[in-house]
C-alpha cells in the first residue's frame, strides 16, 4: 500500500474538478485528482458533448430528408432518402468523446496534476483510499476539492433497466428505438426527444407540469412549443408517470395518469421501445459521510461564496454543492476559483449573470433577469425585441423558420441591461456577447454604440437593443 | 387648456417640510413630465422633485431659502386638457395645506440626487448616481480588484454612466476618495486696481443648518478649551512601519486611526467625557460605545460622518471605516445612518495645521478633540535640544458637566497613549 501526500486533492475529473486540478497545478500546488471513470465527467463523457454531437447528426439527417423529396430543396436533391446506422453514429460520437477525454488527461499532465483512476473512499475529510489490498493508494491532502458531480434521478417506481433508461444510456443506443417515451419535459428530455425525433423515432413526452420547459417564460417557450407540434412530438402535460410494465412482444408499457385524477381506472398508457427518464439530476454526495461536510436537505454540500464547506480546507464545487446552477460552466468557474483561493488569492463566486442554453430546435438562451423577474425585483423595466425573420444572416441559413426572436430587458431610468433572452435556430452562440454585456455593466447605449458585423446574427442583438431604446432600424 | 397645481410631495421618513435649494424652472418654461423642477433640502437629504406633467410653468411659489410644508401648492402648470385645479382654487395660491383629495394623479416619487450647488441645466453632466437599491455596476476585473483590496463597491463612487465604477474610480477611492480638482487661481501680472463689487450669498440649505447648530452649541454650552502637545516620534516610526508592511489592500494609516484607538482607551477611563447631555431634561447619558464623529469638509460644507463602535475595531478597521464614511460623505452618498449617532467628535485640521484652535462642541456631545499636524520641532530632552516630531491637540469641553480636571485628564491620557504607542494595543 502506497501513501501519497499532496497540497490539493480533487475528487472527480468533470468540468469542475479537472479545471480545478489544472489551475492548482499551474499555481504550483502539488495536486492529485481522482476519477472513478474517465476524465471529463458527465459533461464530456455522457452529457453536454455527446448530446451535442448527436443533436448535430440528427439535424444533418433531418435536413437531408428535405433534399430527398421530389424536387429537392434549395436546388439540391439527392436520389433517395439518407440512411441511418445508429451504431456508426454512436461510434462517431465516441470518437469525439475520446479525443476530448485524452485532451483533458494531457492538460492535467501538462499542468503537473496527477490523475488517478479509481474510486476514492474517504477515510476522513482529508484522506482517501483508492483501490483495495496491496495495490491500494492512500492520499493525504492539505486541501480537498469535492467535485463529485451529479447523477440522474431515478424514479423509485420505475428503476432503470433494459427499457427504462437515463440520458446516459440514451446517448449510446446501438439501435434507434421506434418509439421513445420521455418522462420529464425539461431541457435534457427535450434535447434528446427532439434528437430522436429528427433521427426518425416516434417521440412522446410525459410531463407533470402544465407546460414543457416550465422554467422559461411563456413568450420564450412559444416558438419551441410550436416547433414540437410541427415535428409531431406528442406531449401529455399535467400527468404523472406511474410505472412501466414489460409487454409480451418485448416492448414496454408506460402508465400515466392526469395529476388531478384520483381514480386509478382512468390510467392511460402507451407502449414504446424505450422509456427515457429525465426528471432531473441529484448531487452525487452519498459517499461523503466520512468527510463530515454538511449537506442540505436535498443532499447538496453546503458552501459559502468561496465554495468552502463547514470543514476547514474542504471545498465543494459544481453540481455537488449548493452554490450556483447545475451547469458545467458554473463548475469550471468555481473550480478555477477554488484553486486560486487555496493558492492564497482572494476570490468569490459573484457572477452578475450565468448563461443558460437549451439545445432544442429552436434553441433557447437566457442570461440575467427576465422581464418578469426584473419587475419582481423592483426594477423599472423597458423591453425590446427583434425577430430572426428580419435578420439577413438568419434567412440565409434558414434559422428564421422557427419564428425565433431576441428580447432585451433593461432599466428604464439608467438603461443598464438586466437580462437578454432569445429563442431560435443557431441562436446559442450569441450568448457570449450578452453575458459579457451584463458582466461589464453595459448600458443599452454601449451595445447600440458597438458596430456589429454584417452579415451575422449578432446584428440582432444590436437591433433588439435599439428596439429597447425605441428606434430599431430593421423592424417596423 | 387647464391648470395643474402641484403640491409639495411627501418626501418620506416623516419629513414635514423642505427648504427650497433651487428652482430649476422659471415661469414661462415648458417642461416635460419627469424633468427635474425643484431641489429641496430636508433634515436628511437634498432631493430633486420631478415635474408631474408636461406643461408650461405659470407660477412658482417660494424661492431659494423658503420653507415649503408638505402638501402646499408649490408650482402651477398650464397643461393640455382640464388640469386639476379649479379657477377659484388657483387664484390665491396661499401657502397653506390644500386638501389632499384634489390630486389628479399621484405625485411622482422624488429621486434623491447629490445636488452640486447651482447646477445650470439638468443635463447628464454631473456623475450619475447609481439607481437606489441596485447593485454596484462594475466589470469583473474591477470587482476582483476591489475584493483583493477589501473594498465594498457599494461605497465607491462611480463616474461612469449609471454610476458604473471604473478602474480609475477605484484608484481614486483607494487613494483616499475625494476628487480634489486644483482650485488655485492663476496669478498673472495683472495691474492692481481697486475693486468695489460685492456678492450677496443667501445663507440657506446646509450653510443655514450649520449656522443653526453652531448657535445652538455656542449659545448654550459654556466651552472651556485645553491644549497640549504630544511627542509622536515613536508613533511616527510605528506608523511608517505599519504602512510599509501593511497587508495587501489595507488602507494607508494616517495619525487619525491611532488617535481613534487611543481615545477608545482614554474614554473608557473617563466615561464622563463620552456622553450626551440632554440639557432640557437635565440628563447626561454616558455611552459604552465609542462612536466617533469625524468632522469632514465637503464641497457642500461641513458634515460629521460617524465611525460607529470604534471600540470593537482594530486599527485597520478604524482606518477603512473612517475612509468609507468620509468618502461617502464627500460623494454625497452618506445615508442618515452614517451621519448620526456620534458620542464624541474629532476635528482634524490636517494640513492646515495651526498651533491651536477652540473647536465648538457637536451638541449634545460634551467634548471635542482637535488634531493639528505633526511637524519636527526643537524640544528639550535631558537638558539638550533635540528634534522630535510634535503634534498639538486642542480640546473643548462642556463645562456644565465636564470639570476642567476631567477634560484635562482625558487629553493627558490620550497624550500618554500616543507617546507610548505600544500601550494603545495592550
Amino acid at each position: 500500500m502506497e501513501t501519497k501526500k499532496c497540497q490539493v486533492l480533487v475528487i472527480g475529473a468533470g468540468p469542475g474538478g479537472y479545471v480545478a486540478a489544472i489551475r492548482a497545478g499551474q499555481l504550483g500546488l502539488s495536486t492529485i485528482i481522482v476519477e472513478g471513470e474517465k476524465a471529463g465527467g458527465t459533461c464530456l463523457i455522457r452529457g453536454c458533448i455527446p448530446s451535442k454531437a448527436m443533436i448535430h447528426a440528427a439535424h444533418r439527417f433531418h435536413d437531408l430528408a428535405k433534399h430527398a423529396k421530389k424536387d429537392g430543396h434549395m436546388g439540391i436533391s439527392i436520389p433517395g432518402p439518407a440512411e441511418l446506422n445508429m451504431a456508426d453514429l454512436v461510434g462517431w460520437k465516441e470518437n469525439i468523446v475520446t479525443r476530448l477525454n485524452k485532451g483533458v488527461e494531457h492538460l492535467l499532465k501538462n499542468a503537473g496534476a496527477e490523475l488517478i483512476i479509481g474510486w476514492a473512499e474517504f477515510q476522513d475529510a482529508k484522506t482517501v483510499k483508492i483501490g483495495e489490498g496491496k495495490d491500494a493508494i492512500i492520499v493525504q491532502a492539505d486541501h480537498v476539492i469535492l467535485a463529485n458531480g451529479s447523477v440522474p434521478i431515478e424514479l423509485p417506481f420505475m428503476p432503470y433497466d433494459e427499457h427504462v433508461i437515463s440520458s446516459r444510456e440514451a446517448l449510446s443506443l446501438e439501435t434507434l428505438p421506434k418509439h421513445v417515451a420521455i418522462v420529464g419535459g425539461g431541457y435534457i428530455g427535450l434535447e434528446l426527444g427532439i434528437t430522436f425525433r429528427m433521427l426518425g423515432s416516434e417521440v412522446t413526452v410525459v410531463e407533470a407540469m402544465d407546460s414543457v420547459l416550465p422554467i422559461f417564460d411563456k413568450e420564450i417557450r412559444r416558438p419551441l412549443e410550436i416547433s414540437i407540434k410541427k415535428q409531431k412530438i406528442k406531449t401529455h402535460l399535467g400527468v404523472f408517470a406511474k410505472g412501466t410494465e414489460a409487454t409480451k412482444d418485448g416492448r414496454v408499457q408506460l402508465n400515466f395518469i392526469d395529476k388531478n385524477e384520483k381514480d386509478e381506472k382512468k390510467m392511460q398508457n402507451i407502449v414504446v421501445d424505450k422509456v427515457l427518464v429525465t426528471v432531473g439530476r441529484k448531487p452525487n454526495s452519498a459517499s461523503l459521510a466520512p468527510t463530515g461536510v454538511a449537506l442540505d436537505e436535498r443532499g447538496f454540500v453546503k458552501v459559502n461564496d468561496r465554495c468552502e464547506t463547514n470543514m476547514k480546507g474542504v471545498y465543494a464545487i459544481g453540481d455537488v454543492c449548493d452554490s450556483g446552477e447545475m451547469l458545467a460552466h458554473v463548475a469550471s468557474f468555481q473550480g478555477e476559483m477554488v484553486a486560486e483561493i487555496i493558492a492564497g488569492k482572494k476570490r468569490a463566486y459573484d457572477p452578475v449573470a450565468v448563461p443558460a442554453i437549451v439545445f432544442t430546435e429552436p434553441e433557447i438562451v437566457s442570461v440575467g433577469l427576465t422581464p418578469e423577474e426584473a419587475e419582481a425585483a423592483g426594477h423599472p423595466v423597458i423591453i425590446g425585441k427583434f425577430p430572426l425573420g428580419a435578420n439577413g444572416r438568419a434567412l440565409t441559413q434558414e434559422a428564421e423558420k422557427s419564428a425565433g426572436f431576441i428580447r432585451v430587458c433593461a432599466r428604464e431610468d439608467d438603461h443598464r441591461i438586466l437580462g437578454i433572452q432569445g429563442v431560435g435556430t443557431h441562436i446559442s452562440e450569441l450568448v457570449g456577447e450578452w453575458t459579457l454585456a451584463l458582466e461589464m455593466g453595459a448600458l443599452l447605449e454601449d451595445i447600440a454604440g458597438t458596430i456589429h458585423a454584417h452579415p451575422t446574427m449578432t446584428e440582432m442583438t444590436h437591433e433588439a437593443v435599439l428596439a429597447t431604446l425605441g428606434h430599431a432600424i430593421h423592424s417596423a | 387648456m387647464g391648470t395643474f397645481a402641484f403640491k409639495m410631495p411627501d418626501i418620506g421618513e416623516g419629513v414635514v417640510e423642505g427648504e427650497v435649494v433651487e428652482w430649476m424652472v422659471a415661469v414661462g418654461d415648458v417642461v416635460k413630465e419627469d424633468d427635474p423642477i425643484l431641489s429641496v433640502m430636508t433634515d436628511k437629504a437634498t432631493v430633486e422633485i420631478p415635474s408631474p406633467v408636461d406643461g408650461k410653468v405659470t407660477k412658482v411659489i417660494g424661492e431659494a431659502g423658503d420653507i415649503l410644508p408638505v402638501g402646499v401648492v408649490c408650482i402651477e402648470f398650464e397643461v393640455e386638457g382640464s388640469g386639476n385645479a379649479s379657477a377659484s382654487e388657483q387664484a390665491p395660491a396661499k401657502t397653506e395645506a390644500a386638501p389632499a383629495k384634489e390630486e389628479a394623479k399621484p405625485a411622482p416619487a422624488p429621486t434623491p440626487a447629490p445636488v452640486a450647488a447651482p447646477a445650470p441645466a439638468p443635463v447628464a453632466a454631473a456623475p450619475v448616481a447609481r439607481a437606489a437599491g441596485t447593485k454596484a455596476l462594475a466589470s469583473p476585473a474591477v470587482r476582483q480588484r476591489a475584493r483583493e483590496a477589501n473594498i465594498s463597491l457599494d461605497h465607491v463612487a462611480g463616474s461612469g454612466p449609471a454610476g458604473r465604477i471604473s478602474h480609475a474610480d477605484l484608484d481614486a477611492h483607494i487613494a483616499g476618495g475625494a476628487s480634489g480638482a486644483s482650485r488655485s487661481a492663476p496669478v498673472g501680472g495683472r495691474a492692481r486696481v481697486e475693486l468695489n463689487g460685492t456678492e450677496t450669498m443667501k445663507v440657506i440649505g446646509l450653510r443655514r443648518k450649520i449656522a443653526d447648530s453652531m448657535i445652538a452649541s455656542y449659545s448654550t454650552i459654556p466651552h472651556f478649551s485645553y491644549f497640549e502637545e504630544v511627542d509622536v516620534t515613536a508613533l511616527e516610526e510605528l506608523r511608517q512601519h505599519l504602512n510599509a508592511t501593511r497587508p495587501e489592500g489595507a488602507p494607508k494609516l494616517t495619525y487619525l486611526p491611532f488617535i481613534m484607538q487611543a481615545l477608545v482607551k482614554a474614554l473608557a477611563e473617563r466615561p464622563e467625557c463620552n456622553a450626551l447631555y440632554d440639557d432640557e431634561a437635565n440628563v447626561v447619558t454616558r455611552h459604552e460605545a465609542v462612536n466617533l464623529g469625524i468632522a469632514t469638509q465637503t464641497d457642500r460644507g461641513l458634515f460629521v460622518p460617524v465611525v460607529k463602535h470604534v471600540e470593537a475595531m482594530d486599527i485597520w478597521q478604524s482606518a477603512s471605516e473612517m475612509g468609507r464614511v468620509t468618502s461617502a460623505t464627500r460623494d454625497g452618498k452618506a445615508g442618515v445612518e452614517d451621519l448620526t449617532g456620534s458620542t464624541f467628535t474629532i476635528t482634524s485640521l490636517g494640513r492646515l495645521g495651526g498651533l491651536g484652535a477652540t473647536p465648538i462642541i457637536n451638541k449634545p456631545e460634551v467634548g471635542i478633540l482637535g488634531v493639528h499636524n505633526a511637524k519636527d520641532r526643537a524640544v528639550v530632552r535631558n537638558g539638550a535640544v533635540v528634534i522630535r516630531r510634535m503634534m498639538n491637540l486642542s480640546s473643548s469641553w462642556d463645562h456644565r458637566v465636564v470639570d476642567g480636571h476631567d477634560g484635562a485628564t482625558l487629553v493627558q491620557l490620550v497624550k500618554t497613549y500616543l507617546e507610548n504607542p505600544a500601550t494603545i494595543f495592550m
